[in-house]
């Protein structure tokens, strides 16, 4: 089963507001387990928004963002029904995404 | 980010594709997009310069809202709206990470050039935005001091 | 280690207890929590709740579904927020977690050893008490909290909760008094809120279960009362034990009438 991924969606006017909440460790690299044994780097690198299957935001992030990353966006000229669709891919070649119908 | 790479990988289709045929090395194949010399600079200037953003002007047009205390430095919500026409990229940077470079959000079109994004911290630190608007790169700061909050429970 | 971040924190507790935050630095502090709580993960350990909530399992092969906690069998809305409360049931004041085990037990056939194996997680996989904890207590999201105060048995454990709160004991004659029942109290950077009133315990009831930043972890009030008898160098409480029920329900009361805002995120 793939780790949940949430979209939140909320459409004002014209633009919406994007909050998307991803489960994924971000491991630096520099924590140590139990064994005193340094966790290898484990991050997502690259995220896309699509709107209604168009790319409309690409974005590329280091180990330094937040375990469990959530982010903010704001996307234009949507309206109720469309469909945006949140992707990412990580350093170790893992994916995921998530579908939100905009209401 | 190699231009000629991205345009080989939009013609070419599956990445086992490329890799069969000799274009992509393994370790390129699902980084293709990310720029490792970037997010590996260890220094702010190192960083500025491998984005092509060194020497960028300060601009009160570019709006950090953070906290100026955070209490713990695993989470810093940092959110950014750029006011300068024609932003097509955001770029966050923590200056004393030990990787300066956090994140870079394209604005393709349709986007607004606005952004919130939680942070990891080493330590007190200026936080550094930078907003590309007509081709150039444009500045702003915003010093988040980090403490430790409680007694370790 | 442990030993010595105790200690510090006992020194320091004494050194700085009277020492108030400066305004501005209280309010960037509060801006910190007020921005971290709306850019939080715990919408998704909801998530993985419903799913568990909703997962056949134990020799009865049943879900948790039927479970009555305390507004009747599997009604969810607003269930967290009466807690804890008495149930004829089992002849007990439960709060969120005993009552979780309880219907582990009853519904699912489970044994306590098993059910409660690990109650408390990490930051790579919380439990199975943590992600249902999660998802029942974000279904009393705006609703007012009310724990049960009318029976005879929630009226006496709100006196041992009460009379647990200020009873100093342990290795160190700490009791939650020693750091929650002075005004104006912090331990580094963090303020200790004073517990034993109303206007301080609101907020705090309102906000558990929570996201840890600082670690990453989805923590209980199981847990939460767990640590604070580590941290005062009391033996640990039996897991959803009588005084810790008690406890939670003297907390709870005090902070009654706040609405509930949905798990927390906290330092």
């Amino acid at each position: 089963m793939a780790d949940p991924m949430k979209i939140r969606a909320v459409l004002k006017g014209d633009t919406v507001d994007v909050r998307v909440l991803m489960n994924h460790p971000m491991e630096t690299g520099q924590r140590k387990d139990g064994g005193g044994n340094l966790i290898p780097l484990h991050f997502i690198q690259e995220i896309t928004v699509r709107l209604n299957g168009k790319a409309v935001i690409e974005s590329q992030i280091s180990q330094a963002v937040s375990r469990n990353p959530v982010f903010s966006f704001r996307v234009k000229g949507a309206k109720a029904g469309d469909k945006l669709q949140i992707s990412w891919l990580d350093n170790k070649g893992d994916r995921n995404s998530t579908e939100a119908v905009i209401g | 980010m190699n231009q000629s790479r991205r345009k080989v990988l939009q013609r070419a289709g599956t990445a086992g594709a490329l890799a069969a045929a000799g274009v992509l090395r393994p370790q390129d194949l699902l980084a293709a997009g990310w720029n490792k010399d970037a997010f590996s600079a260890k220094t702010l200037a190192d960083a500025l310069k491998n984005i092509g953003a060194a020497g960028a002007g300060d601009s009160k047009d570019i709006v950090i809202e953070a906290p100026q205390i955070a209490e713990n430095g695993a989470v810093v919500p940092v959110e950014v709206t750029s006011n300068l026409p024609d932003t097509k990229s955001i770029v966050v940077l923590v200056e004393k990470n030990p990787f300066p470079l956090v994140a870079k959000f394209d604005f393709l079109e349709g986007a607004t050039p606005f952004v919130k994004v939680n942070v990891k911290m080493g330590e007190s630190s200026n936080v550094r935005v930078l907003a590309e608007a007509g081709g150039k790169y444009y500045s702003a700061v915003k010093e988040v001091k980090v403490t430790i909050g409680g007694c370790g429970g | 280690m442990r030993l010595a971040r105790l200690s510090t924190a006992a020194a320091a507790l004494a050194s700085v207890g009277a020492i108030a935050l400066a305004q501005d630095t209280k309010k960037e502090i509060e801006k910190y929590q007020r921005m971290i709580s709306e850019a939080s993960p715990v919408e998704l350990f909801e998530l993985e709740g419903e799913a568990l909530w909703k997962k056949k399992q134990g020799p009865k092969n049943a879900s948790l579904e039927q479970c009555d906690l305390g507004l009747g069998a599997s009604v969810l809305k607003g269930a967290y927020a009466h807690l804890p409360r008495y149930f004829g049931d089992a002849d007990r004041v439960m709060d969120l977690e005993a009552r979780l085990l309880h219907c582990m037990i009853t519904l699912q056939g489970r044994t306590r050893d098993e059910a409660t194996q690990r109650v408390f997680g990490n930051e790579d996989k919380l439990s199975e008490m943590e992600y249902l904890s999660a998802y029942v207590a974000g279904q009393s999201r705006g609703v007012k909290m009310a724990p049960g105060l009318a029976h005879p048995k929630e009226q006496a454990a709100f006196e041992l909760g009460r009379k647990t709160f200020f009873y100093r004991a342990g290795a160190w004659d700490f009791s939650c008094a020693s750091c929650h029942g002075e005004e104006g109290k912090r331990i580094r950077m963090q303020e200790l809120p004073l517990l034993f009133k109303p206007e301080f315990a609101r907020p705090v009831v309102a906000t558990w279960p929570a996201y840890r930043v600082s670690n990453s972890q989805f923590k209980t009030m199981q847990w939460r009362l767990n640590n604070c008898y580590q941290q005062m160098r009391y033996p640990e409480p039996n897991y959803a034990s009588d005084i810790t029920v008690a406890l939670t329900l003297f907390l709870t009361a005090t902070g009654e009438g706040e609405p509930y805002r949905g798990p927390g995120t906290k330092r």
